[in-house]
């Protein structure tokens, strides 16, 4: 364990160069039929070290997003923008530059681990390939780091384990083999899309736990898609909301789950069903989703929002942000210097 | 509206609306060479409740404990292996002459709803077929079903006129949802089964759809059974909480009972384990640790002793009963059970 802990920390130039920098990041599906603007202008910022939370609801373009950084979208999807992670320019490598920036400088773990993980090959193996794929360590080093790797995990009787196909382990012991694929080559980024929405609540939480601690351990620079607010609340140091492809809210956890600035995590939050609310009617956001077949050329939000007036259709609204660190795109939030 | 229940109350309000006793599904794993059994998984193993007229039941535990399966069999769409069901006073399953109610009049007054809402309806027929289809089988004329099921769909909060006709991949999740909800109401049932209804869906969706739950039992006079995991939704749901772990229900009682004092170490923990909202207040530890165990194999004695913080020997060696906590609470646990051998035996009894 104490090698995978001794990772030379670049914290000098991790203050001057964000680890992840996106700009103006455009993802259109085009197919014959219908071309779908899922993601449309989205901004990230994440220094090493910080978890960031998109948290969004289904076709909000978060998961897009997510694999954007990776370059793991299929061949028809039109990217634009720019994309850079740990000061390389993601969007104009070729195939073996990916593969050796997959894995070593940024990893991801999944929803659904049995997909993830391979039937056919052993916890062990699995790990031990990525290993010696990427530091070009003998076999024999790379089962050594796997079991290192379990341990650190917290997998229960890991040596034992390393020889268990995925299947015969317990959904939370697979989402733990699978994050230590993941950590497998010390990443500097870790990009989780959903890892706990799948899980039991006992084990989502230890799981959850266990990410944080790694988390600080490893000093990685953490994005982690969810669409539950209570999730975010337990991980994110800050979160940025997404709706329709855009960024509408970012800010830190706290001040956005106390106070948040935009309509939309403001009714998401209402909608949100916690203790000490029996017997109170719900408060619901009316209508659905936009379809994302034509882009968005005003505040996506509006036909569903209870504020909204005429100025709300003019244009998509700037990132108005009425305090330092805390933005949304609304035009009823102030943009104070 | 011509659609409040239409069927006599027989026994009162006394009397439970359904009446489980010893209910027990086990699945018998084959293998070998010969297709013998090889292990069983007990999925469901003595589960005794009742439903109260006119109330929500809530039923809470994580994936494996049985909680769908006790769904199944509530709608009897397969037959337990032990146990009986008795719906208003009546033999569910039996014939008639001997004070019994047949399955395809139990099944008229009860009705399911099921998680995935694309899976559970027709892709091939339009909505209003979907909903109108269980009525006619009932003998109900195809224009009369048909007027019902725009009634319906009106009354789920879908305009006829716009949605009659649409077929389910034409629906959004929220929509489709409703669309089952509605078919589940066509035979004006007194029971309606809801297994995980509002999981799959957005939270803003999921909202809209527990208003709609809830005005419909009032219009109605509905009784529900709400089945899922999501502690919070069934929390504002229910008026009382059945918790279960690996096939057997560990504690019982009305909702604030069991959300404030909740006497089972599984339960405590379980509600424990809910994400706090507050990043302030972050957990260090994790309530539990480990899966739920398999229930090919369960552990001997109490079934959750192997994750409990306060097992003993008497945990392992024999199973805990239910013992009464007081107000209709209860808890199969050594420590509520006065005199049971545990140390602290006692110390939670009411």
């Amino acid at each position: 364990m104490s090698e995978i802990l001794e990772r030379p920390m670049s914290t000098t130039t991790a203050a001057a160069t964000p680890l992840v920098k996106v700009r103006d990041l455009s993802v259109r599906f085009v197919s014959r039929d219908a071309t779908m603007h899922a993601v449309n202008g989205v901004d990230i910022d994440l220094a090493a070290g910080e978890v960031l939370c998109i948290l969004g609801e289904s076709g909000s373009g978060k998961s897009v997003t997510l694999r954007a950084l990776m370059k793991l979208l299929p061949k028809y999807a039109r990217v634009t923008g720019g994309i850079e992670v740990a000061g390389r320019d993601v969007q104009a490598m070729n195939e073996g530059q990916l593969q050796d920036f997959r894995g070593s400088d940024v990893a991801m773990i999944f929803q659904e681990p049995m997909t993830a993980l391979d039937p056919v090959f052993t916890i062990g193996q699995q790990i031990a390939e990525t290993v010696v794929r990427h530091e070009g360590s003998s076999r024999a080093a790379g089962m050594a780091r796997a079991l290192e790797l379990l341990e650190l995990v917290q997998i229960p009787s890991a040596k034992r384990r390393l020889e268990a196909y995925p299947h015969e382990l317990s959904g939370g012991l697979r989402q733990r083999a699978m994050i230590a694929v993941a950590l497998a080559c010390k990443p500097k980024l870790l990009l989780a899309d959903e890892p706990t929405t799948a899980l039991d609540a006992t084990v989502q939480i230890q799981v959850l736990l266990l990410l944080r601690k790694l988390q600080e351990q490893l000093g990685m620079g953490v994005i982690f898609v969810t669409h539950d607010l209570g999730v975010a609340g337990e991980i994110a140091d800050r979160v940025a909301v997404m709706y329709a492809g855009r960024v509408v809210e970012e800010g830190p956890v706290a001040a956005m789950m106390k106070a948040p600035l935009h309509p939309y995590p403001r009714g998401l939050l209402g909608a949100t069903v916690h203790g000490g609310m029996r017997g109170q009617r719900l408060t619901t956001i009316p209508g659905a989703p936009p379809s994302l077949e034509t882009l968005p050329t005003a505040c996506s939000f509006a036909p569903r929002c209870e504020l909204a007036e005429p100025a709300c259709l003019a244009g998509v609204p700037p990132p108005n942000s009425p305090m330092p660190g805390r933005s949304a795109r609304c035009i009823l939030v102030p943009n104070l210097p | 509206m011509t659609c409040t229940s239409s069927f006599v109350d027989r026994g009162g309000p006394a009397q439970p609306l359904l009446l489980l006793t010893g209910l027990k599904k086990h699945f018998p794993i084959r293998g070998g060479l010969f297709g013998s059994t090889v292990a069983t998984v007990r999925a469901v193993d003595g589960v005794s409740f009742n439903v109260r007229k006119g109330e929500t039941l809530g039923i809470v535990g994580e994936s494996g404990c049985g909680k769908s399966t006790t769904a199944r069999l509530l709608m009897r769409l397969m037959d337990p292996d032990a146990g009986s069901m008795v719906f208003d006073g009546e033999a569910v399953g039996q014939h008639v002459a001997t004070g019994g109610i047949t399955l395809k009049e139990y099944r008229r007054q009860v009705q399911m709803v099921f998680q995935d809402s694309y899976a559970s309806l027709n892709p091939r027929l339009p909505i209003e077929e979907s909903i109108a289809f269980a009525p006619k089988v009932h003998g109900v004329s195809p224009s009369e079903a048909r007027a019902r099921a725009h009634e319906i769909l009106a009354a789920v909060g879908l305009a006829p006129a716009t949605f009659a006709r649409r077929y389910p991949h034409e629906l959004s999740g929220g929509q489709r949802q409703r669309v089952n909800i509605a078919r589940a109401l066509a035979l004006q049932p007194r029971l309606i089964l809801l297994d995980e209804p509002v999981s799959a869906l957005d939270k803003s969706v999921e909202a809209q759809v527990l208003n709609l739950l809830v005005d419909l039992k009032e219009k109605f006079g509905l009784t529900y059974v709400f089945i899922s995991h999501d502690l919070n939704v069934v929390q504002y749901i229910s008026d009382r909480v059945l918790v279960m772990y690996l096939g057997q229900v560990v504690e019982q009682g009305p909702v604030e009972a069991i959300y404030d004092r909740p006497a089972h170490p599984y339960t405590r923990a379980l509600l424990a384990s809910r994400p706090s909202m507050d990043p302030a207040t972050r957990r260090t530890e994790p309530p539990l640790t480990g899966d739920p165990p398999n229930p090919i194999n369960p552990p001997s004695g109490c079934r959750f002793r192997t994750r409990c913080p306060f097992a003993e020997d008497v945990c392992a060696a024999r199973e805990p009963v239910q013992t009464d906590m007081g107000g209709g609470h209860e808890a199969a646990c050594h420590m509520a059970e006065p005199g049971s051998g545990h140390s602290q035996a006692g110390r939670l009894a009411a």
